[in-house]
């Protein structure tokens, strides 16, 4: 499992010079409420669909990064990003006003580490020198694609996780002050046969199992020289198994920590097994994360986004659930 | 393994939820049936204003977004009676109103309900094959 050759090193450790983090009306009365730079109070922001109100939180969250790093949207060399909309429309649409050059990405929950790993990679050669990285998930949008209607009557299982409604944007850079990108994992498509769609966790657990192993041992490291080892929405069920696969493995994880459950408090917001989606790892990361790499306080974290890559339509043809984890390893700011 | 790490459902509580609401809604039935008897309509035709009452209500509180919160912790409370039947028509309707009457409204309106309605009517013509081929009902009659 250990394959040392997944983990890449950037010629030069790029820079995340700026991040923003966006929130909807869930996440502002979460336990990281505090934390968001923006936070909106109802989740249609005005509009008349859940699919154009989730495009609105990309550009309110790309702008407000850009404003942190004192840039003008034509200095963007290129923006990748990606969410969870068929055909990922929501950040297609916000690029369709921002104008940046743009790569769309799709990863599902996987996408912010995935485009970060990227862009490490494009800025670490000194390709391009201002990548920006975004995506978004929205719950009412993510709900009517994938589940029910809002207004249907039904019970979600207890495994069920919630679908963030947020965004997270990040502007990587060959140099600057910030966080620096030190190493980076793309993940291999793990499927342990989860068929149940309502349990999420359970499918990603592997996948981020498989990517921590490789990292370490790309790394030569141990759990402990982290001071996190962070995922993206594992929730309850996916961190429990994700703990689990590793002491399997001869690996005890103590520093763990899972956005999908930091961003709820799972006792009084009934998010089932905690949050998820594309936006939930990407607004964690740029909501705490970041700015304690940025402080000091930690420094040096593994973070791994999380995937699911089923459609409605393999769900319901019986197909299992595949899983993707990729990672990257951030150093803070001595 | 994935069994042993998922938190399990609240049996009791859900149960005790679905018995309590699903319970409710049939008194309110019943009370509603004895209004309508006491207003001097027809066995026949009460029973038929306790149904249109009923999903009308579903359907006022489904547009307020109270249905569903309901239904959270109610469970099959909620799903069973006509208010669920209801509820699973007109939840649809709402939401895909951005996609057009015709497209959205009109064409999204039966995913929940259509196949109870598909797999309904189907189990009713093989009843009714048999009935019309035997006499037989099923029901000692």
């Amino acid at each position: 499992m250990g394959n040392a050759k997944d983990t890449l090193i950037p010629g030069i450790s790029p820079v995340i010079r700026a991040w923003a983090s966006v929130g909807g009306k869930k996440e502002s009365e979460g336990p990281l409420a505090g934390e968001f730079d923006l936070l909106n109070g109802e989740n249609s922001l005005g509009q008349e669909s859940w699919e154009r109100a989730e495009c609105l939180f990309q550009q309110q969250c790309a702008e407000l990064c850009l404003k942190k790093a004192q840039l003008t949207p034509d200095q963007v060399s290129l923006a990748l990003g990606g969410d969870l909309q068929a055909q990922c429309t929501a950040t297609a649409y916000a690029m369709r006003t921002l104008g940046f050059p743009y790569a769309g990405l799709y990863g599902a929950c996987s996408t912010m580490t995935q485009g970060l790993a990227l862009a490490a990679c494009l800025a670490g050669s000194c390709l391009l020198p201002q990548v920006l990285v975004m995506t978004s998930s929205h719950f009412c949008a993510a709900e009517r694609e994938f589940r029910t209607p809002l207004g249907y009557g039904g019970q979600r299982t207890p495994t069920a996780q919630w679908t963030a409604t947020a965004a997270g944007a990040c502007l990587v850079s060959p140099q600057g002050k910030g966080p620096k990108i030190t190493a980076l994992t793309f993940g291999r498509v793990v499927d342990l046969e989860v068929t149940d769609i309502n349990n999420m966790g359970a499918a990603m657990a592997p996948a981020a199992a498989q990517t921590i192993l490789r990292h370490l041992a790309g790394r030569g490291a141990q759990p402990g020289d982290y001071d996190a080892i962070v995922t993206g929405d594992l929730g309850l069920v996916g961190t429990r198994l994700l703990l689990q696969l590793l002491e399997g493995q001869g690996v005890h994880l103590t520093n763990h920590r899972d956005c999908g459950l930091m961003l709820y408090d799972r006792q009084t917001q009934q998010v089932g097994a905690g949050g998820s989606g594309a936006g939930c790892s990407a607004a964690v990361l740029c909501a705490h994360f970041l700015p304690r790499l940025a402080a000091g306080e930690y420094r040096r974290v593994l973070f791994l986004s999380t995937g699911a890559l089923m459609s409605q339509t393999t769900y319901l043809q019986g197909e299992t659930i595949p899983g993707l984890a990729h990672a990257i390893e951030l150093e803070g700011c001595v | 393994m994935v069994k042993r790490a998922c938190p399990p459902s609240a049996l009791a509580t859900d149960c005790l939820w679905a018995f309590g609401v699903g319970g409710g809604i049939c008194t309110l039935g019943e009370g509603l049936r004895q209004l309508y008897l006491s207003l001097g309509w027809e066995k026949d035709a009460a029973g038929s204003l306790v149904s249109v009452t009923l999903i009308g209500l579903s359907g006022l509180l489904t547009c307020l977004g109270l249905y569903q919160k309901l239904a959270a912790k109610a469970g099959a409370g909620t799903l069973v009676p006509i208010t669920g039947f209801a509820n699973s028509v007109i939840s649809p309707a709402i939401e895909f109103k951005a996609e057009g009457l015709i497209t959205g409204v009109g064409a999204k309106m039966f995913i929940i309900a259509g196949p109870v309605i598909v797999y309904g009517l189907t189990a009713s013509w093989v009843w009714g094959m048999i009935y019309a081929f035997t006499g037989w009902t099923g029901m000692g009659g």
